[in-house]
């Protein structure tokens, strides 16, 4: 809904580094991006059993949004909202990718 | 012939411990008390087995009960609130039997009339002397009101007072009797102080946190009950002090003077009172450092048992005289009842304690919480478990509105009135699946972990394993 926003120019996204955004607090979500030759995705969450399908689904949105093809990407949920999810995971791609947030 | 034994053991021996018994035990010390698990290793060191433990509370240091579950030594329970860790565990099943919850009222009077007897009370008494008069007032673990243990020293068959403060010369004004007492203990220590009592209770600065107790307090002044003689009640979390303080403000501003705040106290009803907010103090258990010392001083400030606080065989019970009750919930439902037990995933964490007695009791019952707690709603169509039945309960306030009962439609207009954002319990909820989504439902097991038995004897939920 908002790719060319969040994709600066619609560029690929390349992960060159480490990067983190998001706490460890109530309500939040922190996001850590690490180089790596495949996808994965590890989420740990508080919510897991009422909404970690949601969560996933949410993070393979962004990814495919962000042109992310390549990085583990790790979430370390405590409760976010859908939003804040994205926000965290936006950042923190930017941050990996050094694209000005 | 003295009471005075050397050692639990020997009182354990001397009594006649045996399996099958029923050992009860009070919960002032909170989560610093060494009693419940002293006693316990002597039982389970003694060999004896099937034991029934009837606890006003249970607390996360009581961890060790769970290896005696384990090894067969305690095979039932029956409390009124557990603490997370211990709730998870027998969530997960280690109980034979299921925990029968109860609340703080019933407690009292199911241990009074014999339908839930007691064999051996073990009283954890800050103060105490050679002939068993004992206090919380005094002493290095001092916590105040012993009021819960009043109907375990009364009723029950036995009574073992331990003590880590034994004193040579008589205690003036006990608050149990050594009449009741067959054996004192005297221990180095019964409880660590730091989890005993909070050193201050604080009220929150979440700005959310305000915005529903300034709603609460402003509840209360629409409601017609705030005038002189007004009763109260709220507990030690940040929104409920916040409620109180926000409610000291219009006490002091329009002159009101209650006739008493009731229930575990904390220092800021103990200023409220000082303030001239209240005539009287009464006082189950104290929750700080402040409410100790003004229990101790304050002749306004009075013990009283869980059967004077919320019996429901006593019709003159505090709770029946309560105007007005601000409580807490991790669940209520759009028919307004309301889930303390379970967490969200169903998972023990908790227990009525008084919240179905006050509820039940006063004219105004109000649930404070969050409408989002962590992405879970505090709404939803069935609560995980029926704590407190929804026609007990008058309003819910959140930060995106307050709910009130349709049972209730004078209080409602009332607060329409004062202009307070009135909103349908059901609206509530889609704001909350709105923002958060809505969650998968939790799996649960097919074994029942606990029942949850009401005020008037009736099983009103049971609570399966996961």
């Amino acid at each position: 809904m908002c790719d060319a926003k969040i994709c600066t120019d619609g560029e690929k996204m390349d992960i060159k580094k480490s990067a983190v955004a998001g706490t460890l607090e109530s309500n939040d979500v922190f996001v850590e991006i690490e180089e790596s030759d495949t996808l994965k995705i590890e989420i740990e969450s508080i919510v897991y059993a009422q909404f970690g399908e949601d969560i996933k689904n949410t993070v393979k949105d962004m990814l495919d949004k962000m042109d992310v093809k390549a990085a583990k990407v790790s979430l370390n949920d405590h409760g976010a909202l859908d939003c804040v999810i994205r926000a965290r995971l936006e950042t923190a791609i930017k941050r990996a990718s050094e694209v000005e947030a | 012939m003295s009471k005075v034994l050397r050692s639990i053991e020997e009182a354990v021996k001397l009594i006649g411990v045996k399996s099958g018994m029923t050992l009860s035990f009070h919960h002032h010390l909170r989560n610093g008390d060494y009693v419940l698990n002293a006693v316990m290793a002597e039982v389970a060191k003694a060999g004896i087995r099937d034991i029934k433990i009837n606890a006003s509370s249970l607390f996360d240091v009581h961890e060790p009960l769970l290896d005696h579950i384990r090894n067969g030594v305690v095979t039932e329970l029956e409390t009124a609130y557990m603490g997370a860790k211990i709730g998870a565990a027998i969530s997960s099943g280690i109980l034979a039997k299921p925990v029968t919850f109860r609340t703080h009222g019933s407690r009292g009077s199911t241990i009074a009339d014999g339908s839930s007897p007691v064999d051996v009370a073990f009283i954890a008494a800050p103060t105490s002397d050679k002939f068993g008069n004992c206090t919380g007032k005094i002493g290095k673990s001092a916590c105040g009101s012993l009021g819960y243990a009043f109907s375990d020293a009364q009723y029950a068959k036995r009574v073992v007072v331990i003590t880590d403060n034994l004193v040579e010369t008589e205690l003036e004004n006990p608050s149990i009797k050594g009449d009741r007492v067959d054996y004192v203990v005297e221990l180095e220590s019964i409880g660590n102080v730091a989890g005993i009592v909070s050193g201050t209770t604080r009220i929150t600065r979440d700005p959310v946190g305000l915005v529903m107790a300034s709603y609460a307090a402003r509840i209360i002044e629409a409601s017609s009950l705030l005038k002189d003689g007004m009763s109260f009640q709220t507990g030690a979390g940040g929104a409920s002090l916040a409620a109180a303080k926000y409610l000291k403000d219009i006490m002091l501003e329009k002159k009101i003077r209650g006739s008493f705040a009731l229930g575990g106290i904390t220092g800021y009803l103990v200023d409220m009172q000082k303030e001239g907010c209240f005539d009287k103090l009464y006082d189950v258990q104290c929750f700080d450092l402040d409410a100790v010392e003004s229990i101790r001083t304050n002749p306004c400030h009075e013990e009283i048992s869980a059967i004077q606080y919320a019996s429901p065989d006593n019709i003159d019970a505090k709770v029946n005289k309560l105007d007005v009750v601000i409580l807490g919930a991790t669940e209520v439902d759009t028919d307004f009842n309301v889930n303390v037990h379970t967490d969200s995933n169903g998972k023990i964490m908790g227990g009525s304690g008084g919240h179905s007695d006050t509820a039940q009791g006063a004219k105004l019952s109000m649930i404070v919480a969050p409408l989002l707690r962590s992405r879970l709603s505090i709404v939803s169509d069935r609560v995980t478990c029926i704590s407190t039945p929804g026609d007990t309960v008058d309003v819910l306030v959140t930060q995106h509105g307050i709910a009130v009962n349709p049972k209730r439609a004078e209080l409602k207009q009332r607060l329409i009135d004062a202009r307070l954002p009135i909103v349908d319990i059901h609206e509530l909820k889609d704001k909350a699946q709105k923002l958060a989504g809505i969650p998968a439902p939790i799996p649960v097991g097919d074994k029942v972990v606990a029942n949850v038995v009401y005020r008037d004897g009736r099983i009103i939920d049971t609570i399966k394993n996961i």
